[in-house]
């Protein structure tokens, strides 16, 4: 038998990306479909479900099962999605926005009740969809088409907020480092439980634009001069990390998935042994 | 229906977790939300038995979310919930019409608007039913006016959603929910419970959207058939789709595909309105109050009939035109300021008075209410 290549997973036909030119999600995408061939999934077995947003419209180049959903609500389709069948692989794509702004309450909940989804999450720190205005993840000072005085809130750190929320798999990587990110989903996908990795990616169109990095090549050395590895940033004080993409894996720890315990649970309810006091 | 059957005496949010569970459901999504909290925690301790899944998500948004994604992954699924939460299931309840996915959501009405009287009744829901998703599409609402119909309905509910591939909102109100009454567990026959068809042709073939020849069966994740669902306006591949003339096509047929089968979903319950002078049209709680004051003018020989919509919607046009065009007037009593009774006058149109017994203090309609309307409209009628 051959081997699977990435673009078994790609509908060529789809192509080109509508993504406009120096947009990092079709690396991301590149990303995904790797580590789907070289994790040899298959097509009837996974399901990827996406939100709104540019990054919402992966799936139109995804040829497994695909769920379109609404904007913020990706993990909350995909925790259904896996617990009625968690033989699935089930892979949520989010935005910044999308994921991490108006849909971040389900991305705390995902990450504590453990469901065995992969959820990547590109953050390109504005809606670029709606013409780049300032999301949950736009860094302070920053210009974007509603903060043009200069933003004044600070941008969520996504990693900290997956880690704390209780995720055993947590990873940030960079579309500027392309073989780190292939390895780190890769990596997201084999584990068993929910696994976060936040992809740092340009928005020449939009972010760039405002904040004198027009070009893809500007956006992309922008990216590049500021990630910083996380044994790097271990030697860095709070004052130089500031403002800085730490890239790497910051937890990856066992952890029985939602789906295992809710077994466990539901041998118990069969032998009817309920806890509590008013037996 | 009944073949023989298992007699309870349980309360109305019970027999719901009940006839979801005989219908053959195996997940439900929720958050708990007064009046309907009991449906949540009978699902959680029942469903984990039959090997289904009861999962408490962080709201009512990822609730019905969690509810759509279960359904496609081949579980019979359902959430339950009440005013504040169902107006936060509405945008994802458009997704399960756009994406044709079938599912139950149990609203037990209280009242409103915001927080309202959280533990009182109310029946102000019946157009957020109808239309509170955003855009064209059709419906179907179902109302239960005793226990026993809260076990029955839910299984039609069920039946409904696969059969129609479409959400189902059972419309029950507080007073249903938390009354206790006797219930029949009827033994169903096999051809009661819809079972999804998995679709005939071969996985290459399969179009998850495809128009005509009634409605197309959805396949389940994880089968042998690979496809698309989405929320946006799509084709019938299931891949978005800008093109004006598909949105036309598609926007229409969620509509029709409801209301070109009301004869087969609509169920209404007449009662001596062979020979009524007086039409009372009622639904849910309030039909008890309803036909306690036929039964009161009956007795002083005054000729009153009750017609109780089951289906709210699509609404009942045919039946409610039938049942009042011989009456001298039609009274509409409901627990809210004339939601159904727009429609009724709407459908009877402007020969015959329709007039209203509506209520917004959290307080039930007292059969005296509605036969104190009867007399006045009797005076002035003559």
């Amino acid at each position: 038998m051959s081997s699977i290549k990435y673009d078994d997973y790609l509908l060529k036909d789809k192509l080109p990306l509508f993504w406009c030119g120096g947009c990092g999600n079709g690396n991301v995408l590149g990303s995904i479909l790797r580590a789907f061939a070289n994790l040899k999934f298959k097509r009837q077995k996974t399901v990827v479900v996406t939100g709104i947003g540019c990054w919402g419209k992966a799936d139109d180049y995804i040829n497994t099962n695909t769920f379109h959903g609404t904007h913020g609500r990706a993990l909350a389709f995909a925790t259904g999605i896996k617990l009625a069948n968690p033989d699935l692989n089930v892979i949520a794509l989010m935005g910044d926005g999308d994921g991490a702004t108006i849909g971040g309450n389900h991305l705390i909940h995902a990450a504590r009740r453990n469901v065995d989804i992969t959820a990547v999450l590109v953050n390109n720190f504005n809606y670029g969809m709606t013409g780049g205005q300032y999301s949950g993840t736009t860094p302070e000072h920053s210009f974007t088409s509603t903060s043009r005085y200069g933003h004044i809130e600070e941008g969520f750190d996504l990693c900290k907020l997956a880690a704390a929320a209780g995720a055993p798999f947590v990873a940030r990587g960079t579309v500027y480092g392309i073989t780190q990110l292939d390895k780190l989903v890769e990596q997201a996908l084999c584990k068993k439980g929910f696994s976060f990795v936040e992809v740092i990616t340009p928005c020449p169109t939009h972010f760039g634009r405002l904040n004198g990095l027009k070009t893809a090549s500007l956006m992309l050395n922008w990216i590049k001069e500021n990630s910083v590895t996380k044994n790097q940033a271990e030697k860095m004080s709070d004052g130089e990390i500031r403002g800085k993409f730490v890239t790497g894996v910051f937890v990856d720890v066992d952890k029985e998935d939602y789906s295992t315990r809710y077994k466990k649970l539901q041998q118990r309810a069969a032998e009817a042994v309920e806890g509590g006091c008013d037996k | 229906m009944t073949v023989k059957g298992n007699v309870r005496f349980i309360q109305g949010n019970e027999a719901m977790a009940e006839g979801a569970l005989a219908a053959g459901a195996r997940f439900f999504a929720g958050y708990p939300i007064t009046p309907s909290s009991e449906i949540a925690e009978v699902s959680s301790r029942r469903l984990p038995k039959l090997g289904g899944v009861y999962v408490q998500m962080e709201d009512e948004i990822g609730s019905i979310a969690a509810v759509i994604g279960a359904s496609v992954a081949g579980k019979k699924s359902f959430t339950a919930t009440s005013g504040p939460g169902f107006s936060l299931m509405q945008e994802n309840l458009g997704v399960a019409v756009m994406a044709e996915v079938p599912c139950v959501i149990i609203n037990v009405q209280r009242s409103g608007p915001s927080t309202g009287l959280a533990t009182k009744p109310a029946q102000g829901d019946v157009m957020q039913c109808r239309w509170g998703t955003h855009g064209d599409h059709g419906i179907i609402v179902l109302s239960p006016s005793s226990v026993q119909d809260c076990y029955d309905l839910t299984i039609k509910a069920f039946s409904l959603a696969e059969e129609y591939r479409t959400p189902v909102i059972l419309l029950a109100d507080e007073i249903v929910g938390h009354m206790r009454e006797k219930v029949v567990f009827q033994e169903l026959q096999t051809d009661e419970i819809k079972v999804r068809k998995a679709p005939g042709c071969s996985p290459e073939y399969y179009k998850p959207f495809r128009l005509g020849e009634g409605v197309t069966p959805l396949a389940c994740y994880g089968g042998e058939h690979v496809f698309r669902v989405s929320g946006s306006t799509h084709d019938e591949w299931g891949f978005a789709c800008s093109r004006p003339g598909n949105a036309e096509k598609y926007i229409r047929h969620y509509t029709e595909k409801i209301e070109n089968n009301r004869d087969r979903i609509v169920l209404t319950r007449e009662y001596n309105l062979s020979d009524a002078e007086y039409t009372i049209v009622t639904f849910g709680c309030t039909t008890r109050s309803a036909l306690e004051a036929m039964y009161i003018a009956r007795s002083t020989g005054k000729r009153v009939g009750v017609l109780e919509l089951v289906t709210l919607w699509p609404f009942a046009e045919e039946s409610v035109m039938e049942a009042c065009q011989n009456a001298r007037a039609v009274i509409v009593p409901e627990m809210n300021l004339g939601q159904v009774l727009r429609e009724v006058q709407r459908v009877v149109g402007r020969n015959i008075p329709v007039v209203g017994v509506n209520k917004v203090d959290s307080k039930a309609i007292r059969p005296a209410e509605i036969l104190d309307k009867i007399r006045e409209v009797e005076t002035c009628l003559v």
